[in-house]
């Protein structure tokens, strides 16, 4: 009950974004339309609009990243923001200081946004439910458990190359279980109407469970990418192999590694992505990597207009608020 | 001091009584119920009209704290709350700091109990040094100071060979033994039920089979060793099947199930709630209704609190890094009774569910109101209605899931030995 009202505000506009589930689909839609004119201002020579000036975002990193937490950072500053990278080891946090003293300190140098990513799933839950008022939060990833920017970049990038979402089949390969990433394109693609999400992998990495959220298990590779629109391929991480879930990368390419071959199986127009950073060779193939199939260096760029959309979003920007005529100034 | 709790509704489960009347009470000793005893002098009466009168409750599990924790609560805080829930026997785990694996913590632990003089405390043993599981403890020593079961609390033998000697080595003793049935491999990290939750929240699940195969495991080396076996707040339906079956035959084996069990599912995690952060975990709807069932059926024959105090820090982080537990005492016989109001269990068998069962199982004569026993006596006003809430719990512990629940049934005096160790603040609305 509270988890679906704590991204809302009373007047139900977006406040937080933490997770995809509860999100009706016209909330989705209305921020895919919003970051179309964002994705145009990367392609200007003066990179920047001015919807958040004045704003201060802090981009609070409690794990590693690279690639989220620059383009929130490029996302910020080209809408004009102020920003503050924070990197915090998590083993800081857990010798000394709490985590909701740290908020309270960062609250109290007047912030409006927490961009958090955090190695505990609900971790930004748990922010969203302490911090002041005036503060919004974005989940940057949070353990397991959600991913929804990552999610939202997804869906913008299959309809900017696809257009309509109802006829599509999408296939999601891979470690399942462990995927935040996952979780959150599933609620994505079942919120915006496909016509079926399948997950391909072996049984140690997709939950028995996972039918629940409305999708379709195979773990027979071929099986699954027969006549399937979009090929999204997670990240392997290499720790998978000491956990007893999987024998070895050769082992593991050899099932459920994309290559050309497998690729011909889905429909001769289908588009291959991948959330990133790319394991090659081990959960796919250069050749399918950098093949013309694939966008996954368009999800990069898209990143960029879906992050501006979500933070004008939740700091009050509605979706028909003149942002075009903003962004061509 | 003679006491006499007069027209209360008599509830002793032990004795089979059920009737309304008067209960006589001398020198600590229950006197006599319904017919004043010869030449008997009443110094004190309480009024139970509309009350009902049982034994005082009779809890399996509840830690307390101390020694080593105390910022979580104390024997004095803890068995105040005890008092409250009208708990007067209580048996602790010995997974304090330092554990009960020597006579001088089981000895500190009376004598703070003694002191404080709320409600008995059993302690129960260290089944292995340091509960590490590895060497077996003196339970002999232990036993002669007041251990009254082993246990190896909330840290399960991963080791089968040990466990089988652990259980051989009581049973010789004659000393029944409590198990928390987890198999610790599987359980691995995991902080939440394997299934519908734990998929949506990202959470590592703890499957069902880490209890079932544990139980499995332990009921052959029950038939094996002949040990006397009590199984710990049993959490799905698949293990309590196998106790079922094991009792059909004739094995000596006992279980409980934690109360909040009975009325929560893995769905009340379903907002990272930390106060639904609990050991065994909470299952499904169908393991709710299998323990509700074997509850009915007496497969399950003790209810307990599985009293867990934590300070606020220890609930307030991301759901994996709190702290599992709930703050119990003061809960239990109300959700006890509202079993009685949804018709589940009749009025005796539930305040037998909470008194001469777990007594049973301690081997203690706690838990009757037989004449000669002790007079510890919960007087509960049970159509009383109460919020549960950081305020209206005395428990230092305010980790409560049904915090926010309005429950009906509350204590109004708890006796030790004939001694009003606790009384309920007079309300209007009572």
């Amino acid at each position: 009950m509270k988890r679906d009202n704590l991204q809302l505000d009373k007047n139900g506009n977006l406040r937080h974004f933490l997770t995809i589930e509860g999100l009706k689909r016209q909330q989705l839609v209305d921020i895919l339309d919003m970051a179309e004119p964002f994705a145009a201002v990367g392609a200007k020579t003066v990179k920047k609009a001015p919807l958040l000036r004045g704003k201060t975002i802090v981009n609070l990193f409690f794990e590693n990243s690279t690639r989220t937490r620059t383009t929130f950072d490029l996302a910020a500053k080209r809408l004009s923001a102020d920003i503050l990278n924070i990197n915090i080891a998590t083993s800081a946090t857990s010798k000394g200081e709490s985590l909701l003293d740290m908020l309270h300190n960062l609250e109290a140098m007047h912030c409006d946004m927490f961009v958090v990513r955090h190695s505990q799933s609900g971790a930004a839950h748990f922010i969203a439910q302490h911090v002041a008022p005036h503060i919004s939060v974005i989940n940057a990833g949070d353990g397991n458990h959600a991913h929804p920017t990552q999610a939202m970049l997804d869906v913008f990038t299959i309809r900017r190359n696809k257009g309509e979402f109802a006829p599509l089949r999408v296939a999601i390969v891979g470690d399942v279980m462990h995927s935040r990433v996952a979780r959150s394109q599933i609620h994505a693609l079942t919120t915006l109407g496909v016509t079926e999400v399948r997950v391909i992998g072996p049984k140690t990495l997709i939950p028995s469970t996972i039918d629940t959220l409305g999708v379709h298990t195979y773990h027979d590779m071929e099986q699954g990418l027969k006549d399937v629109d979009v090929v999204i391929m997670l990240r392997l991480q290499r720790e998978r192999m000491r956990g007893a879930l999987l024998p070895s990368e050769h082992e593991y390419f050899h099932l459920y590694g994309l290559t050309e071959e497998k690729l011909a199986l889905a429909k001769p127009d289908a588009i291959v992505m991948h959330p990133g950073p790319i394991n090659r060779g081990v959960e796919i193939a250069s050749s399918v990597a950098d093949g013309p199939q694939s966008v996954i260096l368009e999800q990069v760029s898209n990143g960029i207009a879906i992050r501006m959309a979500v933070m004008a979003r939740c700091l009050g920007r509605q979706p028909d608020s003149g942002i075009e005529s903003e962004v061509k100034e | 001091m003679a006491s006499v709790i007069r027209n209360g509704h008599i509830v002793d489960p032990a004795n089979g009584i059920d009737t309304s009347g008067d209960l006589y009470i001398a020198d600590g000793k229950i006197a006599g119920i319904g017919n004043e005893p010869a030449g008997f002098q009443a110094e004190q009466s309480i009024d139970a009209s509309g009350l009902i009168v049982c034994p005082g409750l009779v809890e399996l599990s509840a830690r307390l704290g101390e020694p080593g924790q105390e910022h979580k609560g104390t024997i004095k805080s803890e068995t105040h709350a005890a008092a409250a829930g009208g708990i007067t026997t209580l048996c602790t785990p010995p997974d304090t700091i330092p554990v009960v694996d020597n006579p001088s913590v089981a000895e500190q632990i009376q004598q703070l109990a003694t002191e404080a003089g709320m409600t008995r405390v059993l302690p129960s043993g260290a089944l292995t040094q340091g509960l590490r599981g590895e060497q077996l403890s003196e339970m002999q020593s232990l036993k002669e100071s007041g251990c009254v079961v082993m246990s190896n609390a909330s840290r399960p033998i991963g080791n089968t060979l040990v466990q089988r000697r652990a259980l051989e080595y009581a049973a010789t003793l004659g000393l029944t033994v409590m198990i928390t049935a987890e198999d610790p491999g599987l359980a691995g990290d995991g902080c939440v039920h394997e299934g519908f939750i734990s998929t949506r929240l990202g959470l590592t699940g703890i499957p069902e089979c880490a209890e079932v195969i544990a139980v499995g495991r332990d009921l052959l080396l029950v038939e094996q060793t002949g040990v006397h076996a009590h199984f710990s707040q049993l959490s799905s339906a698949r293990a309590i099947e196998l106790v079922a079956e094991a009792r059909q035959r004739g094995l000596p084996v006992s279980a409980d199930v934690a109360i909040h069990h009975l009325y929560l599912t893995e769905m009340d995690v379903a907002d990272f709630n930390s106060l639904c952060h609990l050991r065994p975990p909470l299952r499904s709807q169908r393991d709710r209704d299998a323990i509700r069932a074997a509850l009915a059926d007496g497969v399950i024959s003790a209810l307990c609190s599985d009293h867990q105090p934590h300070d606020i820090d220890a609930k307030l982080a991301p759901f994996a890094a709190t702290e599992a537990g709930a703050s119990g005492l003061e809960t239990l016989l109300p959700l006890t009774l509202r079993l009685v109001d949804e018709k589940l269990l009749s009025l005796p068998d539930a305040i037998a569910c909470l008194t001469s069962k777990p007594a049973e199982i301690l081997g203690s004569n706690a838990g009757t109101l037989s004449i000669g026993a002790p007079a510890d006596i919960a007087i509960v006003d049970p159509e009383q209605r109460w919020i549960v809430s950081d305020k209206s719990l005395i428990s230092q512990g305010k980790n409560s899931p049904f915090l926010g629940w309005e429950l009906k049934g509350r204590v109004q005096y708890t006796l030790l030995e004939g001694r009003v160790v606790y009384k309920a603040e007079q309300t209007q609305n009572s």
